[in-house]
């Protein structure tokens, strides 16, 4: 969303379907893109790690005698980066693009807060927790129709924390548990395997936490392609977005 | 909406794809080796010299402790040594030091040891948790007077990976930490064949691989280009292994 003041049909108080009003602004943008490159590298990459060693445990030691709670597939080709198994290559994407996940994260935090689009988009309002308000963006979100029409712009509660729970829970627990795994940053940071319970409990959370992005990913790509794809896309390289009907 | 859905998922798909294409063209590869630097740097800015890795107690220890790499190096020569319990074995150490040594398992046995409960973390991703004695290498080092002209000190290994001997290095920051030992017990006993014996490095602020075992020599080198293919280690030349492997 852009810091300017509304446009005219805003401040009118409704908005006509069909008017081009500007959503993102250039620092959502930005970071999107960034992000959605390293994210989708991480998670091919980080498949292709997982191949090496496809067993989790809890603690702080696990290896083949000890009992893991999950054995993972072996990831297919198509999913991994490289296609073809080679654990320094996927190492190389992985931990190159962590730190364009982490620093890019950094970047959007100072930038979000500084454009006061964490505090004006994101913030989720009191009324907005009452049953029959989420009860009404739950029927909503049956009728694929996703935004309110008396304010387009606005995200309705479930996007507020989806976005919030990705950007301010997720993301940063995948990096602190990826700095968890490294032995380096193991004795520079000791309270980092402190905190998440020894360094194969912190790669198990890893895994959890990778997955659950993975799952917010296609949630948000079906729900882009339900709310018109070329709109949504558009909205998020020019930042134009037309009100639907 | 299929098709739309196919544009969406198959860009995904062809990144994947495509980043395959990308990391054979030289400069990329470049960038993206280049992370190595930028993951040293950043530790090494964020990490105290001496900050030592986390250390353990008895009870937290893995019940087994895996083997992996060689698990014996199967030579005739190590095989010779073996069998007379590492009596003949000697660790030569050389390079940029003023005073070569070559060291009994009994004269390493009279430096003082550190014992050490430490987290073996494997690139592949598992840990075990084991205990280490041994003397600090910084010791080793300074009884044989390394010189100033050194940066790394160089590993060379009884085992043989296509028909050259496993090697490592690390530099000297590493090297002199007070946890980077060259251990000759393990787990209450003397170091077994399968973990390394008779002396093998515990570098514990790296992953596994750089734990070098089956030590035969170690170098005080000031540049790792003519040695092997210039990596600094067997994984490094041969298969793109990052020489700092404290990520």
């Amino acid at each position: 969303m852009e810091t300017g003041t509304p446009t005219e049909p805003e401040r009118a108080g409704t908005v006509i379907a069909g008017t081009v009003i500007r959503r993102h602004n250039w620092v959502t943008r930005i970071w999107h893109w960034v992000n959605a490159i390293a994210v989708l590298i991480l998670l091919g990459s980080g498949l292709g790690i997982s191949n090496a060693h496809p067993r989790l445990y809890w603690g702080r030691y696990g290896a083949n005698f000890d009992s893991a709670w999950a054995s993972l597939p072996y990831f297919p080709a198509w999913l991994t980066i490289p296609a073809r198994y080679n654990l320094a290559i996927s190492r190389r994407w992985h931990l190159f693009f962590a730190l364009v996940l982490g620093f890019g994260l950094l970047a959007y935090m100072i930038g979000g807060l500084v454009t006061r689009h964490f505090q004006r988009d994101l913030r989720i309002r009191g009324r907005e927790l009452r049953p029959a308000a989420i009860w009404a963006d739950f029927r909503r979100h049956l009728a694929f129709r996703f935004h309110d029409e008396r304010d387009p712009r606005a995200y309705n509660l479930f996007q507020k924390l989806s976005y919030a729970g990705v950007l301010f829970i997720a993301l940063p627990l995948a990096i602190l548990t990826g700095i968890a795994l490294s032995p380096g940053m193991n004795a520079a940071w000791p309270w980092v395997l402190d905190v998440l319970g020894g360094r194969q409990s912190a790669r198990s959370i890893h895994f959890i936490t990778a997955t659950l992005l993975a799952l917010f990913l296609i949630v948000h790509l079906v729900l882009v392609i339900l709310a018109g794809p070329l709109n949504e896309l558009r909205s998020m390289i020019t930042g134009r977005w037309r009100v639907p009907e | 909406m299929i098709a739309r859905r196919t544009i969406l998922t198959g860009g995904a798909g062809l990144l994947l794809a495509g980043c395959d294409k990308v990391i054979q063209q030289p400069t990329a590869r470049k960038i993206l080796f280049a992370g190595e630097d930028m993951q040293k740097g950043l530790q090494r800015a964020l990490m105290d010299r001496g900050a030592l890795a986390p250390e353990y107690r008895r009870d937290q220890m893995s019940p087994i402790f895996r083997t992996n790499g060689t698990r014996n190096p199967g030579t005739p020569e190590y095989a010779a040594l073996a069998a007379n319990r590492f009596e003949d074995w000697r660790l030569k150490v050389g390079g940029l030091v003023a005073k070569p040594l070559s060291l009994s398992l009994r004269q390493i046995g009279e430096f003082p040891a550190r014992r050490q409960i430490t987290r073996h973390d494997c690139v592949e991703g598992w840990s075990a948790i084991g205990e280490w004695m041994g003397p600090m290498l910084g010791n080793i080092l300074k009884a044989a007077d390394i010189s100033t002209r050194a940066r790394y000190v160089v590993f060379t290994c009884a085992d043989l990976y296509g028909g050259q001997p496993y090697y490592e290095s690390i530099d000297l920051i590493d090297a002199f930490h007070p946890q980077t030992i060259l251990a000759w017990g393990m787990n209450g006993r003397m170091l077994d064949i399968g973990h390394g014996a008779p002396l093998r490095l515990r570098v514990e602020r790296q992953l596994g691989y750089k734990h070098a075992k089956y030590l035969m020599r170690i170098d005080a080198v000031d540049s790792l280009a003519n040695i092997g293919l210039g990596k600094g280690g067997y994984w490094e030349d041969h298969v793109d292994y990052d020489w700092y492997a404290g990520i």
